[in-house]
């Protein structure tokens, strides 16, 4: 056994490893409040004191993926016995189901504008980011800076001008809108990201590829792009959590057809007052997957959240 | 004297059978992979920002299309810097701002030294700490409405456990003196991790030899941590300062949910104050005057700081 005198000693550790895990323990109170929530029953949800244990019920993932009316008795009588188990919780409460909600759209637009979105700005910054790094571009840092200067604007402050362009061409409230949106908020992430990434992959490769009568074409996609593999998995993976996560855009420049879940999610309520278990669970579904990105990236995470500018 | 492969290679071909192998010339191609990006930027980026510029000498209101546009000058600016509304939104904003650096310094730091101490099972506790901050501001904001309810929530519940008040007795987000903090606390949350994942990163650069010199100097650790840890860790902080200033600064989507500028307005942030003027009340030209001067204002504020970042960076 190696002994240091940097090391700390046992006791010291144990005691960082005690404070440690405690503020991560109340950091995930909240978190696991939203998941538990989805699963609580209205009157479990607002009961007072909070109650931990509970009977789980699915009543609010169905009051998420529903729309439901107030039943009569005689309603009640002439639906007949509930088919399955969701027009049975909802006929529990006295309502009956009368069909989807629009949960179900909004995430399949949240899918559809952050893969989008994600796709067209890795094959952009992916090409910019090559460039940048392996040719001698004119004013090429001004130009990096540049890409890096259009994060620092309000996104209020751009929306105004984005609004009115969007009017005129029609892109008001569309996919296609949206996706070239946040295509461009998201390039300079990519771009400065991926010039760190190809940067740290040998010019040598290609020179060796070059010399075999490889065209350039053919160097960067059979030895840069593999290469880079890991480095471009994971700068996408932040891009479609940005374009997954973005509220005030979704929320000024779409309304129906194109809007995202999270500003949808905050409208969700019920029919007496805000239905919190529904919020939940909407909530619930909407975070798991950033939070399985998150465990995915954890090698990359301070990489991608300081633009590259510090790297472990 | 050595001659690398290409040139070699390039020597031993002729000009023109070489340019048919290579394809297109390196300059085309950086051109070709260059333009899409930058075309991109200008449309959705530079292209609005001097609309809004241009826009921000009239009075153009955008619900009101058929009314004859007008140049006025610099009266949009001098409206809104002559307005003591404004200064209270900026007096929000900078509350906002210089409290949740101060708190996500502190705890941040005093995480990332705990964890530099690579107890059994950091990374993992590392990783979960991180979760707040890579999730959705706006859903998490809006649910966080939910833990401060007076009676029900659970943020009220845990205060009244452990400071015996009546839970019901007070509303953090409906209170013109608790919203700010109500606004602080969940920021805080949300981002202490960013600043504690950047200066993990400084403390983990510095290298072990400069402990064990300073050790065999009989400096104690007291001394070796105001004058080895927190100076080699400074830019690192710096840099995790600049990142969330400039993104408080920008902060719109989790105070908009949590408590929407209110109570009065002693939340609304510049960008919720701005968003009003140009979504609610539409003065569109009043409105990009004022997107132009929060512009200049953190782009301004920026390029100072960095300045500074890269004085102690030579140090």
């Amino acid at each position: 056994m190696s002994f240091s005198v940097t090391e700390p000693r046992m006791g010291t550790k144990w005691l960082a490893g005690i404070l440690v895990v405690g503020y991560a323990i109340i950091t995930m109170v909240p978190l696991l409040w939203i998941i538990a929530t989805g699963f609580k029953s209205p009157n479990d949800s607002i009961a007072y004191p909070p109650v931990i244990l509970f009977e789980p019920t699915m009543e609010g993932y169905v009051n998420l993926f529903t729309d439901r009316t107030r039943a009569t008795p005689q309603m009640l009588k002439d639906a007949g016995p509930p088919e399955t188990w969701y027009d049975e919780i909802a006929q529990n409460r006295g309502t009956v189901i009368t069909g989807p909600s629009r949960y179900g759209e909004r995430f399949l637009n949240s899918v559809i504008i952050g893969f989008g979105s994600t796709a067209l700005c890795m094959i952009l910054g992916t090409a910019a980011a090559y460039a940048f790094s392996r040719f001698r571009v004119p004013l090429k840092d001004d130009l990096m800076f540049f890409i890096l200067s259009t994060r620092m604007m309000p996104p209020i402050a751009v929306a105004i001008p984005i609004f009115l362009m969007f009017r005129n061409l029609g892109l008001s409230d569309t996919h296609l809108g949206m996706i070239l949106l946040y295509t461009a908020v998201n390039l300079s992430l990519s771009v400065w990201l991926l010039k760190g990434f190809i940067d740290e992959i040998p010019v040598e490769y290609e020179e060796a590829a070059l010399i075999d009568g490889y065209t350039r074409f053919q160097a960067f996609y059979k030895i840069v792009l593999p290469q880079a593999a890991t480095g471009i998995a994971s700068t996408a993976i932040f891009c479609l959590i940005f374009a997954w996560n973005e509220y005030a855009f979704a929320v000024l420049l779409t309304s129906g057809n194109a809007q995202t879940a999270p500003p949808f999610i905050p409208t969700i309520i019920g029919t007496s007052g805000k239905d919190w278990p529904a919020v939940a669970a909407g909530a619930t579904i909407f975070l798991i997957p950033v939070m399985v990105f998150t465990i995915l990236l954890r090698k990359h995470l301070l990489r991608g959240i300081t633009f590259g500018a510090v790297r472990k | 004297m050595t001659i690398s492969p290409i040139d070699r290679a390039a020597a031993g071909t002729p000009h023109g059978v070489a340019r048919r192998i290579r394809g297109l010339s390196d300059r085309t191609i950086a051109w070709i992979f260059v333009a899409p990006t930058i075309f991109l930027l200008l449309a959705v980026n530079i292209f609005p920002l001097i609309w809004t510029i241009r826009l921000s000498f009239t009075d153009y209101r955008v619900n009101r299309p058929n009314n004859e546009v007008s140049w006025v000058g610099l009266r949009n600016y001098e409206r809104i810097l002559s307005d003591p509304a404004i200064w209270d939104t900026m007096q929000a904003t900078a509350h906002f701002l210089i409290w949740t650096i101060i708190l996500q310094v502190l705890i941040g730091f005093t995480l990332a030294y705990l964890i530099n101490m690579k107890f059994k099972g950091n990374d993992l506790w590392t990783t979960i700490i991180v979760f707040p901050m890579m999730l959705s501001p706006a859903v998490v904001g809006n649910f966080w409405t939910f833990l401060y309810q007076p009676q029900i929530g659970l943020f009220n519940y845990v205060v009244a456990f452990f400071t015996g008040a009546d839970a019901a007795s007070f509303s953090m987000i409906g209170d013109v003196h608790l919203a700010p903090w109500a606004i602080i606390i969940v920021d805080t949350w949300m981002w202490t991790p960013f600043v504690m994942l950047i200066c993990l990163a400084g403390l983990r650069s510095i290298p072990d030899s400069i402990y064990e010199a300073a050790e065999c100097d009989r400096a104690s650790k007291w001394r070796q941590f105001w004058t080895i840890t927190v100076p080699m860790a400074l830019p690192f902080l710096m840099l995790a300062v600049l990142f969330r200033g400039i993104e408080n600064f920008k902060m719109f989507d989790l105070v908009v949910q949590l408590t929407g500028g209110g109570p009065g307005n002693t939340t609304t942030l510049t960008s919720i104050d701005l968003k009003r003027e140009a979504f609610e009340r539409w003065r569109t030209g009043y409105s990009s005057a004022y997107a132009v001067i929060l512009f200049v204002t953190v782009f301004g504020l920026a390029s100072i700081y960095v300045k500074a970042l890269n004085k102690v960076k030579q140090r």
